[in-house]
C-alpha cells in the first residue's frame, strides 16, 4: 500500500519535469492519458486501414510496406503473417490502449476529482506510476513490431496453443508474443493502481452534501468502471503470467499432450486450452463495459445539458449502470459457445446475457425520454452524443443475435461478430470521447473547438462508421469468416468482394476525416474563440471554477452541494439551470 | 437538426438492404437448417421492428424538440414507463432465447442415432483430414510419431493395428445425404472450427479434446468448409469440402477407396 | 533528521476511521478524509489481490480435475516453521500497534524491528523450502501440482516483499523519529495488509495440504 496521502502545498511545483512529466495533478495526468489514447488511436486506425487495404488488394505492391517490414511485405507484397500481425496489434492497441484508457484514465482522471469537488484523487504518487506504467506498456507492446518475426499473429484473444507453442505455430508467436503477454501484465498493474485510485476517491472524497445519488452519471460509470477494471485485470493478470510460463518455463497449465505443431511432438501435457478462454472472458467481457460505460455516463450528462431537461429516471440509469456492472462478471461463456465447453451452461449464459440486454435497453429508452419534451441545443459535443445513442441502438441489438447460443452456431466468428462489437464497443465508445473532448475542451484549455470542423467532422465520420461497420452484418450473414487475410480461396466469398471494396474505401474516406478533429484539437489549443467558465450553462462543480482549473481546482475551498446533478429548467428558477453547488 | 433526417436515412437504407437479401445466407440443406432459418428470421423482425423504431424516434426528437426559444418540460421521469418497458423488453429478449433452445438442444443435447456414419476428423494447420472406419467398421489405433502427411498419414494410422489396415481417409468429408452422421473432430496443433454454412452449424476443434457433433444433410451437392477460428498464418487457406452423395454413390466411393487400399 | 521530537506523535488514538458510504459529508482536505481514503484503498487492494489469487486458484481445481497427470508435492516440514515465524510476525505487529496505542515508543520500535525481521525470515524459509523440493526433483515445470505450488508461493512471496517495504519503511521512519500524524494511518494500512499477507499464506498451505 502506498504512503498516506500527503498533499503538496496549495500550489504548483515549479520544475517543469515535476510540474508537467512526472506530475502528481490528476489534471495533467488526464491529459497524459488522453494524448497517449490519441497517439494509440491513430496508430490502432492506420493498422486498420492496411488491413481493409490488403484484403481487397492481396497482390499490390506498396514500396512503403517493404520499407516498413522488409520480411513482412517482401517486395512490397503484404504476407499473410504481417496481415495478421496488424490485426492482433490493431484489436491489442485499441482495446487496451484506446478504449480503457481515454474514457475512463484520461477523462476520469481530469473530472471524477472535479466532479465531486475534490482536490485530487486520493493517492497522486500511485496516479503518476499508474499512468507511466501504462506509457510502458505501450512502448513494450509496440517493441514487438521491431523484433525478430514481428508482432505476434494469435489475435487479442491469444488464444493457445497458438499462442503458447512459440514460433513453431508461426512467425511472430517467437519473442513478439512474449512481448505481447508481458506488456499486457504491466498494463493489468497500471489498470490496477488507477482502479484503486479511482474507487477510493469516489467514496471518500466526495464534498460535503454530494451523496451518492447526487452524483453525475459521470462519476457513476467512472466508479462502476473502476470496479470491473479491478475484478477483470487482476484475472487477465493471473491468465497472463499462466501463459507467460506455458511459453517460457515449460509448464502445461494451457498445453494439452499430444501436440504435433509443425511436424515436432511438444513434450508438454494434460493442460487446457479452454481454461485460458474462460479467465480471458472473465475480464475480457466486463472490458467491454469499461470501454463503453464511461461513453454512457457521458452521453447522459450531455444528453440532459444539452436538451436542457433533467436526465430521465436518475435512478434507473444509476441501477441500471449497477446491474450492468454486476451482470457482466456472468456472461463470460458466450463468447465461448462454439468452444467445446459444456453445452448445457450455454443455456445459463445466454439466459444471462439476455438480462443484461434490460439494463442497457433501459439506458436507451431514458435518453430518448430525456430529449423529449427538451429544447435541444445541437452543439458539436451534442451531435456526438447523439450519435453514440444511434450506434449504441445499432450495435446493441445485433448481440440479440449473437447472444443466442443457436443463432451464434452460424454467426461465432464471422463479420457479423465484427460488425457488433466494433459499432457498440468501438465506435459508440469513440463518439463518447469525441462527446467528451468537445463538452470538456473549454474547462481544460479556456478556449473552444471550432464548432463548424466539430461538425462536419461529426457528420462525415457518423455516416462513414455506418458505412464500415454496417455492411460487416452483411458479411457475416452471408457466412464470411472473420480473421482471413484475404478471401481469393473460396468461391462463396468471391461475390462478396464488392462488399469488402466498398468497407475498404469507406474506412480510407472515415480515417482521413480524423485528420479534421486533429487539426481541430490543435488549432484550437492555439486559436481557439475563448471560452467564459460555464459555457454550456451546465450545473455540475467542474463549471464553477476557472478554466483551465487552478492547481488545486478550488482554490483551497471546499464546495458544498445542495442539489442533484440536473437541475434543468426547473420552474420557478432564475436561470433554466441550477447549479450543484448554488444555494438550497 | 439535420442530424434526424440523417438518422432517418442511414435506418431506411439499413432495413431496405435487410429486405432485400442482396448477401445472404445460402439455402439450409438439412432440418437443422431450416429450423435456424426460422428462428433467425424471428429474432431478425423483433430487433428489426426494435431497431426501426428506436432510430426512427430518435431521429423524430431530434427534430420535433429542437430549440425553438420554447422551455424544457421539467421531468425527473416516470416510473411506471420504466417499470413497463423494463419488463417488457425482459419478457422480449428471454422469450428468443428460450425459443431458440429446441435448436440448441436438438444439436447439443441429443446424441446422435445409433445407426450414425461415424467419421474422424483431424484439423492441423491448415489443413483438414477424414477418417473413414472401413468394412470392418472400426478405426485403428493412432500414434502421433507414424503422422505422416506426405504419405498419406495424417492421422498417425498405426500399421501394427489390424484395425487400422482398411481405414479410409480423405482430404474432404463426403457423406451420403439422409443418413445422420457422427463427427469425432481432434486437432493435433491448435484450435480450428469446422463450419458448414449450408448445415448452419459450427464447431471448435480443440487439441487435448475429442469432440462429438452430429448432422444430418439432405441435399446432395458440394459444399465448401471454411475454418473458422484463427489458426495461423494459412488461416484464410484452409479449405475443404463437404460432399454430399446420394447414398448408392457414396457406396461406391467407399468401395473405391477400401479396394486401393 | 531534522524532525523535532514534537512531531513524532508519542500517544493518542488515531483519528476515528468514519465510514459513510452515503456520506459526502467529508472534508475533502481533512486528514479524516484521507484516513478513510487510505483503508478504501488497501480495501481495493486486497480484493484486487483475492481476485488473483482466486483466479490461480480457480485454474489450479480446473487442471487438478482433469488430468491424470497430477502428483501431489510434498510439503517440506520448513514450510511449518515458516508458517510459525509469518504468525509470530503478525503477532509482533499487533503488539506494537497496542504499545504505540498506549504510549510506549521504545517497546513499539522493537516489536515493529522484531516483526520486520521475522518477515524476511520468512522468506528466507521460503527459498530454502524452494531449494528442498528442487533437490527432491520438483521443478517447476515437473508436474501441474509443482507448477502450481512454486506458482502460488511465489506469487505470495512477491506480495510479501511489497509487505516487508512497507514495514522498513515505517521502520526507517521511527528510527528517525519521524512517526508524524499521518504515519498512523501507514501503520495501521501496512500492518493490515501484512495481517492479510498471512491469511493467504495459511490458504495456500490448506490448499496443498488438503489438494496437493
Amino acid at each position: 500500500m502506498s504512503s498516506p496521502v500527503v498533499h503538496p502545498a496549495h500550489h504548483a511545483p515549479t520544475g517543469f519535469i515535476r510540474r508537467y512529466i512526472f506530475s502528481l495533478d490528476h489534471k495533467v495526468i488526464g491529459i497524459q492519458y488522453y494524448f497517449l489514447a490519441v497517439f494509440s488511436v491513430f496508430l490502432g486506425m492506420a493498422l486498420s486501414v492496411l488491413m481493409r487495404f490488403h484484403m481487397v488488394y492481396p497482390d499490390a505492391k506498396v514500396s512503403l510496406f517493404e520499407k516498413l517490414w522488409p520480411t513482412g511485405a517482401p517486395g512490397g507484397i503484404m504476407t499473410p503473417e504481417l496481415y495478421l500481425s496488424l490485426m492482433t496489434m490493431h484489436g491489442t492497441i485499441m482495446v487496451f490502449f484506446v478504449l480503457t484508457t481515454a474514457p475512463q484514465s484520461g477523462f476520469g482522471n481530469y473530472f471524477l476529482p472535479i466532479q465531486i469537488g475534490a482536490e485530487d484523487m486520493a493517492f497522486p504518487v500511485l496516479n503518476m506510476l499508474s499512468f507511466w506504467t501504462t506509457f510502458l506498456a505501450l512502448i513494450v507492446m509496440v517493441a514487438a513490431f521491431f523484433v525478430p518475426g514481428g508482432a505476434p499473429l494469435a489475435g487479442w484473444t491469444a488464444y493457445p496453443p497458438l499462442s503458447a507453442v512459440g514460433p513453431l505455430s508461426g512467425p511472430g508467436e517467437g519473442l513478439g508474443q512474449t512481448l505481447w503477454i508481458i506488456s499486457i501484465a504491466i498494463f493489468c498493474g497500471a489498470s490496477l493502481m488507477g482502479a484503486i485510485n479511482f474507487i477510493a476517491t469516489t467514496i471518500d472524497l466526495r464534498a460535503r452534501g454530494l451523496s451518492m445519488m447526487r452524483m453525475p452519471l459521470t462519476c457513476w460509470s467512472w466508479f462502476v468502471t473502476a470496479i470491473l477494471g479491478l475484478l477483470g485485470f487482476a484475472v487477465l493478470l493471473a491468465a497472463g503470467v499462466l501463459l507467460l510460463l506455458d511459453r517460457l518455463a515449460g509448464t502445461s497449465f494451457f498445453l494439452p499432450a499430444g501436440l504435433l505443431v509443425s511436424d515436432q511432438i511438444l513434450n508438454h501435457k494434460g493442460g487446457s486450452p479452454l481454461l485460458w478462454q474462460h479467465l480471458f472472458w472473465f475480464f475480457g467481457h466486463p472490458e467491454v463495459y469499461i470501454a463503453i460505460l464511461p461513453g454512457m455516463g457521458v452521453a447522459s450528462q450531455l444528453l440532459a445539458t444539452f436538451s436542457r431537461k433533467p436526465i430521465f429516471g436518475y435512478r434507473a440509469m444509476v441501477y441500471a449502470i449497477l446491474s450492468i456492472g454486476f451482470l457482466g462478471f456472468f456472461v463470460w461463456g458466450h463468447h465461448m459457445f462454439m468452444s467445446g465447453m459444456n453445452p448445457y451452461s450455454a443455456f445459463a449464459f445466454s439466459i444471462l446475457t439476455m438480462s443484461i440486454g434490460v439494463p442497457s435497453a433501459i439506458k436507451t429508452f431514458n435518453w430518448i425520454g430525456t430529449l423529449w419534451g427538451g429544447r435541444i441545443q445541437f452543439t458539436t459535443a451534442m451531435l456526438f452524443a447523439l450519435g453514440f445513442v444511434s450506434l449504441f441502438v445499432t450495435g446493441g441489438i445485433s448481440g440479440i443475435f449473437l447472444g443466442q447460443p443457436a443463432l451464434d452456431l452460424y454467426f461465432h466468428d464471422t463479420y457479423f461478430v465484427v460488425g457488433h462489437f466494433h459499432m457498440i464497443m468501438g465506435v459508440a465508445a469513440i463518439f463518447g470521447m469525441f462527446a467528451g473532448t468537445f463538452y470538456w475542451f473549454p474547462k481544460v484549455t479556456g478556449k473552444f473547438m471550432n464548432e463548424t470542423l466539430g461538425k462536419i467532422h461529426f457528420y462525415l465520420t457518423f455516416i462513414g462508421v455506418y458505412c464500415i461497420f454496417t455492411p460487416m452484418h452483411f458479411l457475416g450473414i452471408a457466412g464470411n469468416p472473420r480473421r482471413y487475410a484475404d478471401f481469393t480461396n473460396f468461391d462463396f466469398m468471391g461475390k462478396l468482394m464488392p462488399v469488402h471494396t466498398f468497407m475498404t474505401h469507406s474506412a480510407i474516406f472515415t480515417m482521413v476525416v480524423q485528420f479534421i478533429f486533429l487539426f481541430n484539437l490543435f488549432w484550437s489549443i492555439k486559436k481557439g474563440k475563448p471560452a467564459p467558465i460555464n459555457p454550456w450553462n451546465a450545473t455540475t462543480l467542474e463549471w464553477t471554477i476557472p478554466s483551465p482549473p487552478p492547481f488545486d481546482n478550488f482554490a483551497g475551498k471546499h464546495p458544498v452541494v445542495n442539489h442533484g446533478p440536473y437541475e434543468y429548467s426547473v420552474p420557478g428558477a432564475a436561470k433554466d439551470y441550477i447549479m450543484q453547488s448554488d444555494p438550497a | 437538426m439535420l442530424l434526424g433526417p440523417v438518422v432517418w436515412v442511414l435506418t431506411l437504407a439499413i432495413c431496405y438492404v435487410f429486405l432485400g437479401h442482396y448477401w445472404w445466407f445460402p439455402p439450409p440443406i438439412s432440418q437443422h437448417g431450416q429450423a435456424y432459418d426460422q428462428q433467425f428470421t424471428a429474432t431478425l423482425w423483433v430487433t428489426g421492428i426494435i431497431f426501426f423504431c428506436a432510430q426512427m424516434s430518435l431521429g423524430w426528437v431530434i427534430v420535433k424538440f429542437r430549440d425553438r426559444g420554447g422551455i424544457a418540460r421539467y421531468s425527473h421521469g416516470n416510473n411506471v414507463l420504466e417499470v413497463v418497458w423494463t419488463s417488457a423488453t425482459a419478457v422480449l429478449f428471454i422469450g428468443l432465447v428460450l425459443a431458440g433452445t429446441r435448436i440448441w438442444a436438438a444439436v447439443h443435447f441429443e446424441e446422435a442415432p445409433a445407426n450414425a456414419l461415424k467419421i474422424e476428423v483431424m484439423s492441423k494447420q491448415f489443413a483438414w483430414a477424414f477418417r473413414y472406419p472401413g468394412p470392418d467398421g472400426k478405426f485403428g489405433r493412432t500414434d502421433l510419431k507414424q503422422v505422416n502427411d506426405q504419405g498419406g498419414n495424417p492421422f498417425g494410422i498405426d500399421d501394427k493395428d489390424p484395425a487400422g489396415k482398411d481405414d479410409i481417409t480423405s482430404a474432404s468429408i463426403k457423406v451420403p445425404a439422409g443418413r445422420p452422421i457422427q463427427l469425432i473432430m481432434r486437432s493435433r496443433d491448435v484450435i480450428h472450427n469446422f463450419f458448414v454454412r449450408e448445415l448452419r452449424l459450427k464447431q471448435d476443434i480443440v487439441p487435448g479434446m475429442e469432440i462429438p457433433f452430429h448432422f444430418q444433410a439432405d441435399q446432395v451437392g458440394t459444399y465448401e468448409v471454411p475454418c473458422s477460428e484463427l489458426c495461423g498464418l494459412g488461416h484464410h487457406q484452409m479449405r475443404t469440402t463437404l460432399e454430399v452423395m446420394a447414398p448408392a454413390d457414396f457406396e461406391k466411393w467407399l468401395q473405391e477407396q477400401a479396394a486401393q487400399k | 533528521m531534522a524532525s523535532s521530537l514534537t512531531t513524532d506523535i508519542v500517544h493518542g488514538p488515531p483519528p476515528p476511521p468514519t465510514r459513510n458510504f452515503g456520506g459526502g459529508d467529508g472534508e475533502p482536505g481533512g486528514r479524516g478524509a484521507h484516513r478513510r481514503a487510505s483503508m478504501t484503498g488497501l480495501l481495493v487492494l486486497l480484493a484486487a489481490s483475492v481476485m488473483l489469487f482466486a483466479a490461480f486458484t480457480s485454474a489450479f481445481f480446473v487442471r487438478r480435475g482433469m488430468s491424470n497427470d497430477w502428483v501431489d508435492t510434498p510439503l517440506p516440514n520448513i514450510l511449518w516453521i515458516n508458517t510459525a515465524v509469518l504468525l509470530a510476525s503478525s503477532l509482533a505487529i499487533e503488539l506494537a500497534r497496542r504499545a504505540l496505542r498506549s504510549g510506549k515508543r521504545t517497546a513499539f520500535d522493537r516489536y515493529w524491528t522484531g516483526a520486520t525481521i521475522l518477515g524476511v525470515i520468512f522468506l528466507g524459509g521460503q527459498y530454502l523450502a524452494w531449494r528442498q523440493l528442487n533437490a527432491a526433483g520438483f521443478y517447476l515445470a515437473t508436474n501441474p501440482s509443482s507448477s502450481f505450488f512454486f506458482l502460488l508461493t511465489c506469487t505470495h512471496a512477491v506480495h510479501l516483499l511489497g509487505g516487508i517495504s512497507a514495514l522498513g519503511y515505517i521502520e526507517v521512519q521511527a528510527l528517525l523519529l519521524r512517526l508524524g500524524p499521518g504515519k498512523r494511518t501507514a501503520i495501521d494500512v501496512s500492518g493490515y495488509f501484512w495481517h492479510f499477507l498471512d491469511a493467504i499464506w495459511i490458504y495456500l498451505m490448506a490448499l496443498f495440504f488438503f489438494w496437493g
